[in-house]
């Protein structure tokens, strides 16, 4: 084996010779030396896409091996956005853990909340206790999350391959739902709305009015971008048979979400292990038997559909009550509300705690400082988020911090797809591949 | 003083994961109640006996006739039913021949592997480490979850990558965090942290890290050094 001396030679830019033959970098401004290279069939060209390139989908490194434009091996590289999330949460308590898991699937941030507080809610042991309310509410939340996260799906997804106007209407729309989680959570996004054993705070005056709005202004306008996109040619063109997966790749892979019902298998927690009362809803699970880019697209439309129908459902079952569970060991001590410095504990318990009720204020303190306990065990919940199948596997000791939090994300078991979708296709068609699986890097890396 | 035994004598069959000392799990605050002298175990859901109920004991059963069939005996340690969840625990040795027969055997079925993670108990004496696989059957709409514990003397495990192709980055990702070899694995690469990291972050050995922070003339510490009531 020979060695390549690096002392002469320019690593970046230049060439040099291995055992397998000469390799030319391309460092810029050197093309003239390299205008000479020979062209054989050996040439194989190594293309490093990303980390920061605008149509991976976030920081997504590719590494793509070519013959010509046609891709002969493609790998991904990530951990460009690994922040700790899980490591962090082992230091905080229960409740603090929602603000954390928010941060990860930052398209999806209500799926986050929900997947963690719904195995919390296992491990204690207060499933059934949950409020009629607050149930409903997290899946008005959740349904109006998966149209925000579709729509970017759509709107990312439309700006890589060129349709620019698509990724105008697409954030243009997401706005439009943003607005509502702003308005409910205070947040536009990590809102660490949903909390163990309810959600945080009930919905101000005037949001049932102003989601029904929205509803029908957001059907009006998905029916203005699928008319835009759906039997497009061009767009079909950059679609259609492009990033091929069919069942059998897709179990073998772990592949969930509508990538998995673009071909064919109507698999949907949401129908077959409900959570949050999901059964009690009136919805059709879309499927596309193309398994490619084009049918995800369909489905991810179809899905948009759907998701308004439930929110409309959930006004219309929307009944006062409780929004926290009952039991005060668990329930956060105090209600929310909105004053001159923004939001915060509402003035009538500030009142109590600091001047009628010692047992109040101890109370309080001890529940937001300690935190409750959760007894000994493991639970997992998966949750049918828009890119498949999110749980949080959550171990706890018994202690009031949990022991280990892992996030199964389906961006990071989806994104294992590209070398199957895109190997043997054209360059430009690892990018249609890529968007149409849709991932969101805060999830893949955490 | 003599150390009293944590566990009282005659209870066979618990899974010890630690003790926790103090009534609040503090230390260092200068207790003078009296109840910081307390220990108490740490004790995850114990071994199950059936029936187990529902089609738990439907899985179980057509387990353990294709492991006969296999030839494959002792493959499980226990099954641990919990919060309507089921979980087997498998010997390390046998971990390919059960995921094979779960995979394969029609009754069974479980096409997916959708999740491997780790958990690390320092103080659970050769058996430090977990690894925690999630299975799917789409086909009968069922999940279940194998547990595999190892000493962290001797970290190694076989790759499950060419029984469930899926478990390639899931596999890497534990060896990232937790440093759990997974032999046959056909790059056992960091993927999440960086090549060249140090360490394996998810243990409770690696420090959560940080510095103290002064706000209003206050010094709070790192969270890992705060006083904390686990």
């Amino acid at each position: 084996m020979t060695t390549t001396d690096f002392t002469n030679v320019d690593p970046f830019s230049g060439s040099y010779d291995t055992t397998e033959g000469t390799v030319y970098n391309l460092g810029g401004g050197d093309w003239d030396s390299i205008v000479g290279a020979p062209e054989g069939e050996n040439e194989r060209i190594v293309v490093n896409m990303g980390p920061q390139h605008p149509s991976t989908h976030g920081v997504l490194r590719m590494i793509l091996e070519l013959e010509g434009e046609t891709v002969v091996e493609a790998r991904c590289g990530i951990g460009f956005l690994h922040t700790g999330i899980e490591k962090n949460m082992e230091f905080r308590t229960w409740v603090q853990g929602v603000t954390y898991v928010t941060r990860m699937d930052y398209l999806a941030p209500m799926f986050n909340e929900t997947a963690y507080c719904l195995s919390v809610e296992r491990l204690l042991g207060i499933e059934d206790q949950i409020p009629e309310r607050a149930n409903v509410i997290r899946v008005m939340m959740m349904e109006l999350n998966r149209v925000s996260s579709h729509l970017v799906a759509l709107a990312t997804g439309g700006m890589e391959l060129g349709a620019l106007t698509a990724m105008i209407f697409g954030f243009r729309e997401r706005e439009l739902v943003l607005d509502i989680f702003e308005m409910v959570s205070g947040l536009r996004m990590n809102s660490a709305y949903i909390r163990p054993g309810g959600v945080a705070i009930d919905l101000p005056n005037g949001a049932e009015e102003k989601i029904r709005e929205t509803v029908v202004l957001l059907r009006k306008r998905l029916k203005d971008t699928s008319d835009l996109l759906v039997d497009n040619a061009i767009w079909m063109g950059r679609t259609v048979g492009v990033g091929y997966l069919d069942l059998t790749g897709c179990m073998a892979l772990g592949i969930t979400g509508p990538v998995l019902r673009a071909t064919g298998l109507p698999h949907d927690l949401r129908k077959s292990a409900p959570y949050c009362g999901y059964e009690n809803y009136d919805f059709e699970v879309p499927t596309q038997t193309t398994s490619d880019a084009y049918g995800r697209f369909l489905n991810r439309i179809a899905e948009m559909r759907e998701s308004l129908n439930i929110v409309d459902q959930c006004l219309d079952r929307l009944v006062p009550g409780p929004i926290m569970i009952a039991d005060k060991k668990i329930a956060w001590p105090s209600q929310l509300s909105i004053g001159g410095d923004g939001q915060g504990n509402s003035p009538e318990h500030i009142q109590k705690i600091m001047s009628e009720s010692m047992e109040a204020l101890i109370h309080h303190f001890k529940l937001v400082t300690e935190g409750f306990s959760v007894p000994a065990g493991q639970a997992y919940v998966p949750i049918e988020s828009p890119r498949g199948e999110l749980g949080a596997h959550v171990v706890s000791t018994g202690g009031t911090r949990p022991y280990r939090v892992h996030f199964r994300d389906p961006s990071f078991n989806n994104l294992q797809a590209v070398a199957a979708m895109s190997e043997g296709s054209m360059i430009a068609d690892v990018i249609a591949a890529v968007a149409s699986i849709d991932p969101v890097m805060g999830g893949v890396d955490r | 003083m003599t150390e009293l035994p944590v566990v009282p004598e005659g209870i066979a069959e618990i899974d010890l994961v630690g003790v926790r000392k103090g009534a609040f799990g503090t230390s260092g605050s200068g207790d003078t109640s009296g109840f910081g002298g307390l220990v108490s175990p740490i004790v995850m859901p114990g071994a199950s006996l059936p029936p187990f109920g529902g089609w738990f004991d439907e899985v179980a059963e057509e387990l353990a006739l294709s492991l006969l069939d296999a030839g494959v005996s002792g493959a499980v340690e226990k099954i641990v039913i919990d919060r309507g969840e089921m979980t087997f625990f498998v010997k390390p040795e046998n971990l390919i021949a059960f995921m094979t027969e779960c995979r394969d055997e029609p009754a069974l079925r479980f096409e997916m592997c959708t999740s491997v993670s780790g958990v690390h108990f320092p103080e659970e004496t050769d058996r430090e480490l977990h690894i925690v696989y999630s299975l799917l059957s789409l086909t009968h709409n069922r999940r279940i979850r194998v547990e595999v514990t190892i000493p962290d003397s001797d970290r190694h495990i076989p790759s499950l990558v060419g029984l469930y192709p899926s478990a390639d980055w899931h596999e890497r990702e534990t060896w990232d965090f937790f440093g759990i070899i997974f032999d046959g694995h056909p790059a056992l690469t960091r993927i999440q942290m960086p090549d060249d990291w140090v360490g394996h972050p998810q243990r409770k050995d690696y420090p959560l890290g940080g510095i103290p922070v002064e706000y209003k003339g206050a010094s709070i510490p790192s969270p890992d050094h705060r006083r904390s009531y686990n």
